[in-house]
């Protein structure tokens, strides 16, 4: 039964997709002949002007470029022209150096703030200040202070993605159900020991949903803080391409945006399922 | 007393009368003896002559009397002298800073542009070999946007930068950011700008009829913007009541102009040669129009810079200016557009870059226009353009109060150090840092700025 759901639901996608893509190659399908001009002039001109083709540009064209970067990803033609995978992989580089300073705050400090209703009160409204503010706000703020453009990415993406998983540290530490603690402190377990072997496997996919929130958000961040700051990554691409007004390629690159994005969203699903646990 | 004279030498002439070591009647005997020994101290090099020419500003800046100086030297001798003498003053080092063409101090350099055409000679000259000319291992790195260029450079994350011709003067006098001595040493482009219109006012290209229009430009402190401003001004209407002026990134132009968005614009290239070939606009005139030989970009470094590595600010500063010279010539320009047009530098198609740079083009409205000097390549940053800019941007009130032009100009615009390197790399430099020339008409010398800022209808009250 769950099979042949699966197998409807494949031939459903299918559909939709091929339909998609037909729609998007009748819109946006050239209309032919357009005003004479001589072929002088003619020569000078692009495509949109001589043969009226769409300023968008179809699917066909989209799957050749694509083709044509999954070819060649690696290739490397000085500092403003490389491979999509070598774009991809700054932009992942950077997400991941500034995710896992954010892990290393966010956790202990989660915990701290989830064992001791003291901390919760008194770190509480820098955390609501804090919280709210668009991670691009403090792109011009890091740029003048730590001077350097790749560690200002950096720190955006620490910053953003700290609150996310501190708030739900700190909510799933607190709420660990009363009784374990207390069968813990019948056992005359140790505070360190009792945090690690009830606390922490109890907190266990509370941590793990906010770690999942925030890579989200750190992916949406870095495409935003690289085309401010340029030099290289997914985002820089995007900016790049745009200066060329080819569209193509931005869409191409709104693409593997986006399929990273869920590559990297799966990864903290798996490891979600792994930590959970039945009641 | 010359600069080139030896101040150690205790027999060196004091007088004019007979020769400095008394063997013969007139200095003319004298040198003429001399002249075999002197033959062959050329060959020591010219790093030994500028020692000695260090050496002695030194020894003249502590014993400005020659008879004391004499004397000093006469009871210690001049080996000793100079041992005593570089032991207060770092000697090697000012011998090395004073010495240009000496030892860089640093080779691997980053330089920052926008990708518009405007910073060929910066972009050019990495591909065709003009830095590593000098001995330079030069990055050339595209970059977001004029305040993001301004921001690297500051941070030292960039050597030097291409920026607009006005930034310089901005930042220097702190408009717009905080005030940090900046310094133009180069004008990259003249002329290369135009005004591009929506394909629907292909009938309207009066400026009176343009009342209600918007327009766009790339920064508030531009040429573009300058240019615009005066253009409207002269055709009657006033720019901040009777039109709306934006600021707007480059490609969102043509995207903009395509939405339907604006109604033009005076914008650098590519975009509006990139508006014609993609059918959306045209040309109604280039800026060479309205002043012909005006500054756009330019080449700009922090005075931190120039002052702390003199002798990578002049390898660095000679290669573009070679790079500006060989740009200038017509029959390098499709070599160069087919040379920058990759995806490393401008990421354009090479037919619209050739169209730019060779000026025979396409309008936009079905003719293919003649003119070869639509943009074309000038190093010298004269002085009166900077009070030019200076009087438009007090003019339209980006700044206020009394504004020591002069000064400003001389502090920013380096045409005395443009001039030397340009004769270093063997081409003409001019004999003047100022220059009058005349915009729709309109003639200015530079001598009496507010007079002529006094004589125009159309201002901001200050």
């Amino acid at each position: 039964m769950t099979k042949s759901l699966r197998l409807r639901a494949a031939v459903v996608s299918l559909l939709l997709f091929g339909g998609f893509i037909a729609a998007w190659h009748l819109a946006t399908r050239g209309s032919g002949e357009v005003a004479k001009m001589s072929p002088e002039y003619a020569a000078l001109m692009g495509a949109t002007a001589t043969q009226g083709k769409s300023a968008m540009p179809g699917p066909f064209e989209v799957g050749a470029k694509l083709w044509e970067h999954i070819k060649r990803p690696f290739y490397d033609n000085g500092p403003n022209d490389k491979g999509l995978g070598i774009q991809l992989g700054y932009s992942i580089a950077r997400v991941m150096t500034g995710y896992l300073l954010a892990v290393l705050v966010a956790i202990p400090l989660g915990f701290l703030i989830g064992m001791s209703p003291l901390m919760n009160k008194a770190l509480d409204p820098f955390i609501q200040v804090l919280k709210p503010i668009s991670p691009l706000a403090w792109m011009p703020l890091a740029l003048y202070t730590i001077k350097d453009s790749s560690l200002s990415a950096i720190f955006v993406i620490f910053i953003c993605s700290v609150w996310p998983m501190l708030l739900n540290t700190a909510f799933g530490v607190a709420s660990v159900r009363k009784e374990w603690i207390n069968v813990a402190r019948t056992l005359e377990v140790g505070t360190v020991r009792r945090a690690f072997t009830v606390i922490l496997p109890a907190a266990a996919p509370t941590i793990l949903t906010g770690m999942r929130i925030s890579i989200g958000i750190a992916w949406l961040v870095i495409v935003a803080a690289e085309m401010l700051v340029g030099g290289t990554g997914i985002g820089y691409f995007v900016w790049n391409e745009w200066n060329n007004l080819s569209i193509v390629n931005v869409i191409i690159a709104i693409l593997m945006i986006g399929l990273v994005g869920m590559l990297l969203d799966q990864v903290l699903a798996r490891f979600t399922r792994m930590v959970t646990f039945p009641e | 007393m010359s600069t080139f004279d030896n101040p150690f030498d205790p027999n060196r002439r004091l007088h004019t009368t007979g020769c400095s070591c008394g063997r013969h009647a007139t200095e003319v005997e004298h040198a003429a003896e001399q002249a075999a020994a002197l033959q062959s101290a050329v060959t020591q090099g010219e790093e030994k002559r500028f020692e000695g020419v260090v050496a002695s500003a030194v020894m003249r800046a502590m014993f400005p009397q020659d008879a004391s100086r004499r004397a000093f030297l006469k009871s210690v001798g001049a080996a000793t002298a100079l041992a005593a003498v570089s032991q207060f003053f770092p000697l090697q080092t000012a011998t090395d800073v004073f010495a240009s063409g000496g030892p860089l101090e640093k080779t691997d350099l980053k330089v920052g542009f926008i990708p518009i055409t405007c910073a060929t000679p910066i972009i050019m000259a990495h591909p065709m070999g003009f830095y590593a000319k000098y001995g330079l291992n030069v990055e050339v790195i595209k970059t977001a946007g004029w305040a993001v260029i301004r921001d690297k450079t500051l941070n030292k994350e960039y050597d030097a930068a291409h920026m607009l011709s006005p930034m310089p003067l901005a930042i220097t006098m702190g408009v717009g950011s905080n005030p940090i001595p900046y310094t133009m040493p180069a004008v990259e482009n003249i002329n290369g700008q135009a005004i591009t219109l929506a394909m629907k006012h292909k009938d309207r290209r009066n400026p009176k009829d343009w009342k209600g229009f918007k327009f766009a430009v790339p920064f508030d402190y531009s040429m573009h913007n300058y240019l615009l401003r005066y253009y409207l001004a002269e055709h009657g209407l006033d720019p901040d009541v009777d039109v709306q002026i934006r600021a707007v990134p480059p490609p969102e132009m043509v995207a903009n102009l395509r939405a339907d968005n604006i109604d033009g614009y005076l914008a650098p290239d590519p975009m509006n040669q990139r508006a014609v070939y993609d059918g959306v606009g045209f040309i109604h005139i280039l800026t060479k129009e309205i002043w012909d030989g005006h500054p756009c970009c330019a080449f700009a470094a922090s005075k931190e810079f120039v002052t702390s590595m003199p002798n990578t600010y002049g390898a660095l500063l000679k290669s573009i200016i070679e790079a500006t010279a060989y740009a200038h010539k017509p029959e390098n320009r499709k070599e160069i557009a087919q040379a920058i047009s990759p995806a490393n530098y401008l990421n354009q198609p090479a037919i619209v870059l050739e169209q730019i740079l060779t000026g025979t083009y396409a309008d936009g409205l079905g003719n293919v226009v003649k003119q070869p000097n639509r943009i074309d390549f000038d190093p010298f940053p004269w002085q009166s353009f900077a009070i030019w800019i200076m009087t438009q941007m007090k003019r339209w009130g980006q700044i206020k109060g009394d504004v020591d032009y002069k000064t400003i100009a001389e502090q920013v615009y380096l045409a005395t150090d443009t001039a030397k390197l340009m004769k270093e790399a063997g081409l003409a430099a001019p004999d003047t840092t100022s220059r009058s020339f005349s915009v729709m008409g309109k003639p200015f010398d530079g001598s009496n700025p507010d007079q002529y800022l006094a004589s125009f209808k159309i201002k901001k009250a200050s």
